[in-house]
Formats: structure tokens, sequence, C-alpha cells
């Protein structure tokens, strides 16, 4: 065998297989998967899967499509090394594979903790559709929930149990949710909609024990109080997947180190997705993301530097969070931004934030205000920043119209 | 099952049978029609799953305010017989309808 092997078929190997074929790549295309199910979409996991007992997962591409687009896919094979001497990998059945070209696109592991009680079994993580499956077969016997962790996944789950009538305490060691995801004003804003759905919500804390009775889980130590609680979410972030990376002696720090074109310290390995340390454009810095846009658009790059065109990633990140009947959206990466604008819905509820550095505008956070955000996806990355008074209106018919003048003049 | 029809931005003409109660994009992403990334899965966010219905037996119920705003300032400009085929479910009232697809 040859031709392109990715390991990891989450959004981002599929996506490069896919894009890999719409390209005209014509030789052999495999797809190692160490997940057992067929490759499915990640964000429905905390939502959607969890609605009733008989939701199914919901596939990134159908079975046609792989058999359709001859493309190789073997599922819950795990990948033991790389041998770039050889350009093989050897997977887990010692079967070894040959590449001309390799990627990893291995995506992330949800962060473990590590205080006394939290390999109980009442103890979930929400990362793979085995994390959800087991979290989902537990829900008819969830009545208090503490959620650890006032993150994204975190929320989000917290929202949908407070729906289902769950007792939630989320609990966040930082003064604010959602770390530096997104503006203090958006963060509250988070807050204030838990709040209004019955969630508790408990910040500058941190949990100490998790506490059992029995052998199941019955409280949550916080400091000199316990809370009652006979589930645990663990929601405490995710670490990037790059040990076969490491071994093979590629460079790794939070990622597999890669350039602007996806490659790795050795020409015929690439990287892509969660897993991968990038120069991210905009902010002129390596980072990692974690989200579905750049682990997709990275592929779609890839895929053009693989078929003869070699392509730069450079696209706008954006990301959303659906928080019970709260959508989030960004568009743009945050840093540091020195003026913010914040507009508001007729019922004085916050719609969106305007970040704008030196001017120009860099991101634009929307709450429940889909217009607003993919006009602004197409203004940042085209450089335009509407006039101040516009920003501070909020109306995304007059925006677009600004943009479309700037654009065609 | 309900026989949806697709031209891919190829020209190629791909018709497909879905299952009642699934969105378009999902019959159409689980059966390989080219065009269609959906890669939000259906979140109403990416409008990579946007199709122009071309020929449709039956009129469409209509868009909520999500999906009206998703389409009116996505890059690809919309037209009146814009859908994103993720905020549409199948049902026996499409069969035979067509989708020319747009995709991003």
């Amino acid at each position: 065998m040859s031709g392109v092997v990715i390991i990891g078929a989450g959004h981002a190997g599929v996506q490069l297989a896919a894009s890999l074929r719409e390209a005209g790549y014509g030789s052999d295309i495999r797809l190692l998967s160490g997940d057992p199910d067929f490759p499915y979409h990640k964000p429905p996991l905390s939502k959607s899967f969890m609605a009733t007992k008989e939701a199914a997962l919901q596939p990134l591409r159908g079975e046609a499509f792989f058999a359709q687009n001859n493309i190789e896919l073997s599922l819950g094979l795990d990948v033991d090394r790389i041998d770039r001497a050889s350009k093989t990998v050897v997977c887990a059945d010692g079967e070894a594979i040959a590449y001309d070209k390799l990627i990893i696109a291995t995506g992330t592991s949800a962060r473990k903790i590590t205080m006394p009680g939290a390999d109980l079994p009442q103890v979930f993580a929400l990362r793979t559709a085995s994390d959800a499956r087991a979290m989902r077969d537990a829900l008819p016997a969830m009545k208090s929930v503490v959620v650890i962790g006032g993150g994204f996944i975190g929320l989000e789950a917290a929202a949908m149990l407070s729906a289902r009538g769950v007792q939630v305490d989320v609990i966040e060691v930082a003064p604010r949710l959602l770390g530096r995801a997104t503006s203090e004003s958006v963060a509250q804003a988070v807050a204030d909609h838990l709040i209004k759905t019955g969630v508790r919500l408990h910040l500058n804390q941190s949990v100490e024990t998790i506490a059992a009775q029995d052998g199941a889980v019955c409280s949550v130590q916080l400091g000199d109080t316990f809370l009652p609680a006979d589930h645990v979410l663990v929601g405490v972030g995710a670490v990037p997947m790059d040990q076969l990376a490491k071994d093979a002696g590629l460079s790794t720090e939070n990622g597999v180190v890669v350039d602007d074109h996806m490659a790795t310290d050795d020409p015929d390995i690439f990287a892509i997705g969660d897993c991968v340390s990038f120069p991210q454009i905009h902010l002129e810095r390596q980072v990692r993301l974690e989200s579905v846009q750049n682990a997709t658009d990275q592929a779609r790059a890839l895929a053009l530097t693989l078929t003869g065109s070699p392509t730069r990633y450079t696209a706008l990140p954006w990301f959303w969070s659906d928080i019970g009947a709260l959508k989030l959206q960004i568009a743009g990466l945050s840093d540091a931004p020195d003026q913010l604008i914040e507009t508001f819905d007729k019922d004085g509820a916050l719609k969106s934030v305007y970040h704008l550095k030196h001017g120009k505008l860099i991101v634009c956070e929307t709450l429940n205000s889909a217009g607003e955000h993919m006009l602004s996806r197409r203004m940042i990355a085209d450089g335009f920043t509407p006039d101040i008074d516009l920003l501070v209106d909020g109306d995304a018919r007059a925006m677009k119209l600004a943009y479309q003048d700037a654009v065609k003049g | 099952m309900t026989k949806l029809v697709f031209i891919e931005p190829t020209g190629n003409r791909h018709e497909i049978t879905a299952t009642d109660g699934q969105s378009v994009m999902q019959a159409a992403t689980a059966q390989g029609v080219v065009g269609i990334d959906a890669e939000c899965g259906g979140s109403c966010m990416c409008a990579t799953c946007h199709c122009l219905v071309i020929d449709a037996p039956n009129s469409l119920p209509e868009m909520q305010s999500d999906e009206a705003d998703t389409l009116e300032f996505t890059a690809e400009d919309m037209k009146e017989n814009s859908r994103l085929t993720c905020q549409v479910t199948v049902t026996p009232e499409l069969d035979g309808i067509v989708f020319q697809v747009i995709g991003r």
C-alpha cells in the first residue's frame, strides 16, 4: 500500500479524505481510527445525542460516501508507532502500513482530574461517543449533577441536564465562565442565562474531593461545604494526542508543531486539527485551536497542498456553542482588543460584542444573532471595519450595505 | 421513503431515497451527495448545506429566523429559492424535489 495514510477519523481526517478526492487525488487513501464508532459529528454528543435513548450518532459522511470515493476506513484500530525510516505506521494488531504521505489527525483527549473519587463509576467525561453513551445510559438516574469546569462542553451539558429537570451545580476555579474564550460580557450573559434556567454557578471555587457512599458518588467537597451529587461531569479541557509524533521524534509543544502548510519537520508527515500547534495568521504566533472550523479548513488547505497546489492555511477562525436556547457564535480570534462595542436586542439582552484593535474589527461575538455572525465572518476576513456608529447600532443590514459598497469600490 | 434529487456542482444529477423525519442535509451527506460538507452538523451555522430549490412538488414549510438570517448574510448570496437543507425535514410532500447544490 502507498498513497495517503490518515491517523484519526474525526472532523479533520474525514474532511481531508473528502477534499483529496474532490481535488482529484487518485492514489490510495487509508483512514485509521482508534475510535470503534463510525466517524461522527462531535458537537451533538452533549445535545441532540442526549435527547433520546435511541438517538443515533450523526455520521460525518455515510457509508456510501467512503465506498464511492474508495476511501479505506479501519475502525477501532490503534496505531502503535510511526517508523519514519521505512515510511510505515505500525498498528496495535501488528499490521504495518506503508505511506507516501502520512497525516496525523489524532485530536485531543479529555484532560483528567486526579482528586480522590475521580475514578468512581458515576464520574463522566464527554469527549467521544462512548463517553456520551455512558453518560446517556446514566441520565435516568441523575437527580443532581456537579459539573466540574465552566467551559463550553460543561456548560452545554449543564443546560441540557437542567432542561431535563436535573439539579446542576457548575464549579469553576476562575472568577468567570469560559476562560479567555469570550469577552466578560458574553461570559456574564451566558451565566445569567444558565442561572435563569436553574443552574447554580460556583465561581472561584475548586473541588477537593468527590465523596462516595457504598461505592457511588454522594457529594462533592468545596472547601468546607459539601454539594450533594449523584453524578459528576468533568469538563476541564483537552490535551492534544501528540504522543505518536513525539515518539517518532517530531517536534511537539502543546500539540504537533507544523508550519503554515501543516507540515511537520518530516517532509512526508503532516498534521491537522485539534492536535496541532500552527502559526496562526491573524495572531502571528503559534496556537492550538479546538474547533470544527479549524479541523475542516486545515484539511481543505492540506488537500490542495497534497495535490500539487501548495496552500497556506489562512482561514478566519469561527466557533459556535449551543448552550440551551442560547446560540453563541464567535467570528475571529480574540487578541487583546483595545475597544469593545456591545449591542442589544429590543428587549435589552446582549446581542453582539465587536472587538476592535487599533481601529480594526478583529472579532465579533453574537448571542442568538446568526446574521451578524455570518456577515462578520466576511467583514473580518476581508479586513473591512464598518464605521463605529454602524457597529454601535448593530444593524446587520446597514453593515452589509456598507461592506458591499466597500468591496465593490 | 422519499425521493430527493440533487444537481451537484459538477452538474451531475444524484438521486437518493431518504427516510422521512431526517433532515435533507443528513440524507444527502449520508449518501455522498457532492458539495454538501455540512460541517456544523445541522446547527444552522456554517451554510455549507446551502441549496436552491429548483423544482418542488409542494411548497416547503417556511424558514425560521435562524435560517433566514444565516442565509441573508452568507457569502453565496441568498436567492428567493435558497434553503439550508439542514433545516428542511424530509416528508412525503417532498417526493421528487430537485435541489441545486451551492455548498460553500
